[in-house]
């Protein structure tokens, strides 16, 4: 196996092991905020911490490759690919980060009537299982999967749009719980953009593997 | 109309057969990279427009080579009148052991040329355009092995263009050059592209890629793609290419 080539398996092994450390943070968060477990949300706290260092090592490494061995064609897609997922890994796990915060600050456990009408905890698991396939897509190299999240994007941004008229709805009843109510909007607001960087994960994906820039264009491509 | 064409083109050597079926339109005032492995058929394509296969034992060439929409290879063509309009640098610089100047000079004299200031003056103009002016101005005179192994290369190209070709044809021009002089030619094929169609042979890919145009991928005598620099180095379309410029070539 040529240099390059053993330079350009390290980093997907490492692009890898960021996912799984992402998605690990984002699945805890979840766990944290529902059984309102501060231990648990500390723990996402302190992985913050790991998770941008892998960023900045993941970062060094494209930058590493790129200097010294000049990649083209689909090396190149995919050192320029990698530098994106990175980002945006690195940005979920920033959300999952403040979903702990939010869950360490808070001293009321959620209220059942308030997450069913929310569908936060829908949220939640479209978003893990988008992150989960995001992965999956990424490690397998497979563009059909990699294109089947945009569809799932659709579910998290509908419940986005529709919490708004829902939880307003919620309040009108419980006036005593506004305060959990703004914060489940928050929080729904915050996984929407888990959805949005996810998308911008299976675009780069596409865009190593099939040399196709998918970015502000119609997704039926 | 193209500048250089060449249509089907077949070369053998004896029984080898060197260049299979080539195509190839070139766009005037372009630089085309040709790429490929050692015996690809690279230098043997780019010989083929000034003709200097043709003294080779038991070659046999079929297929047309156009420039300027004539066959150059038609039976009224004059090589000498051919070999004006299409110069050629070689891998190692050759300058003559004579003055810099006699260098630049020697092929407007030996195509009859006799007016002084008109030959001082386009020696001038040539070794500008060869960005090698300003570095030998002051000393014309002296013999040109006294310069650097880049500065005789660029003598090299400056004396290509003395007698006004409108093709140039570069065989490795700075594989046995130092970075910075690499990094001078490679400016200069930058500059040159505005007078001149130039065909440059290379195994640097790099420089494929900050020099060209176009890029065609030779394998073994056969044109496997052709297409713009930046299509070949960002999304060749055949897997041979990818994995020549990727290196993972068996």
């Amino acid at each position: 196996m040529s240099h390059l080539n053993i330079e350009l398996q390290d980093l997907r092994s490492n692009i890898l092991e960021m996912f799984e450390l992402v998605q690990s943070q984002l699945t805890k968060s979840k766990e944290s905020y529902l059984q309102l477990d501060k231990d648990l949300a500390r723990e996402v706290a302190v992985n913050e911490k790991r998770v941008n260092g892998f960023e900045l090592k993941i970062d060094r490494d494209c930058e590493n490759i790129i200097a010294l061995f000049n990649p083209v064609a689909i090396d190149l897609r995919f050192v320029l690919a990698c530098m994106k997922i990175n980002s945006n890994l690195e940005r979920i796990g920033d959300i999952a980060e403040s979903v702990a915060k939010f869950v360490m600050n808070f001293q009321l456990e959620p209220e059942k009537e308030l997450l069913e009408t929310s569908r936060v905890i829908e949220m939640f698991d479209t978003c893990i299982e988008i992150m989960n396939t995001t992965a999956r897509s990424f490690a397998e190299e497979d563009t059909k999967l990699a294109r089947s999240i945009f569809k799932l994007d659709e579910t998290v941004d509908e419940i986005n749009i529709e919490a708004n008229d829902k939880i307003a709805a919620y309040i009108r009843t419980h006036s005593d719980r506004i305060n959990q109510s703004l914060y489940t909007i928050s929080m729904i607001r915050k996984l929407e953009r888990v959805g949005d960087q996810c998308k911008n994960i299976a675009e780069e994906t596409i865009f190593y593997i099939e040399a196709k820039v998918l970015k502000h264009k119609n997704k039926k491509i | 109309m193209y500048k250089i064409e060449s249509k089907n083109v077949n070369l053998h050597y004896g029984s080898f057969h060197a260049l299979k079926g080539v195509n190839m339109a070139i766009e005037k005032n372009t630089v085309t990279a040709l790429i490929g492995p050692s015996g690809s058929g690279k230098s043997t394509f780019l010989r083929l427009f000034n003709r200097m296969n043709d003294l080779i034992d038991g070659i046999k060439i079929e297929g047309e080579c156009l420039i300027d929409g004539k066959d150059i290879y038609g039976k009224l063509i004059k090589i000498d009148e051919l070999r004006k309009r299409v110069g050629m640098v070689f891998q190692k610089p050759n300058p003559f052991p004579k003055s810099i100047f006699e260098n630049v000079a020697y092929g407007l004299r030996v195509n009859g040329i006799t007016h002084k200031n008109f030959i001082e003056e386009r020696v001038e103009i040539c070794l500008k355009q060869a960005a090698l002016w300003d570095e030998v101005k002051d000393k014309l005179n002296k013999t040109a092995l006294s310069l650097s192994i880049g500065q005789q290369q660029r003598l090299c190209i400056a004396r290509s263009l003395a007698i006004e070709p409108s093709v140039l044809l570069m065989d490795e021009p700075a594989s046995a050059l130092d970075p910075i002089s690499t990094a001078k030619i490679e400016e200069l094929i930058y500059e040159l592209k505005d007078r001149y169609t130039i065909i440059i042979v290379t195994h640097n890919m790099q420089q494929a890629g900050r020099v060209s145009d176009s890029t065609a991928f030779l394998y073994l005598g056969e044109l496997v793609e052709f297409d713009s620099t930046k299509k070949i180095f960002t999304n060749p379309t055949d897997e041979r290419t990818q994995n020549y410029i990727t290196g993972r070539f068996d």
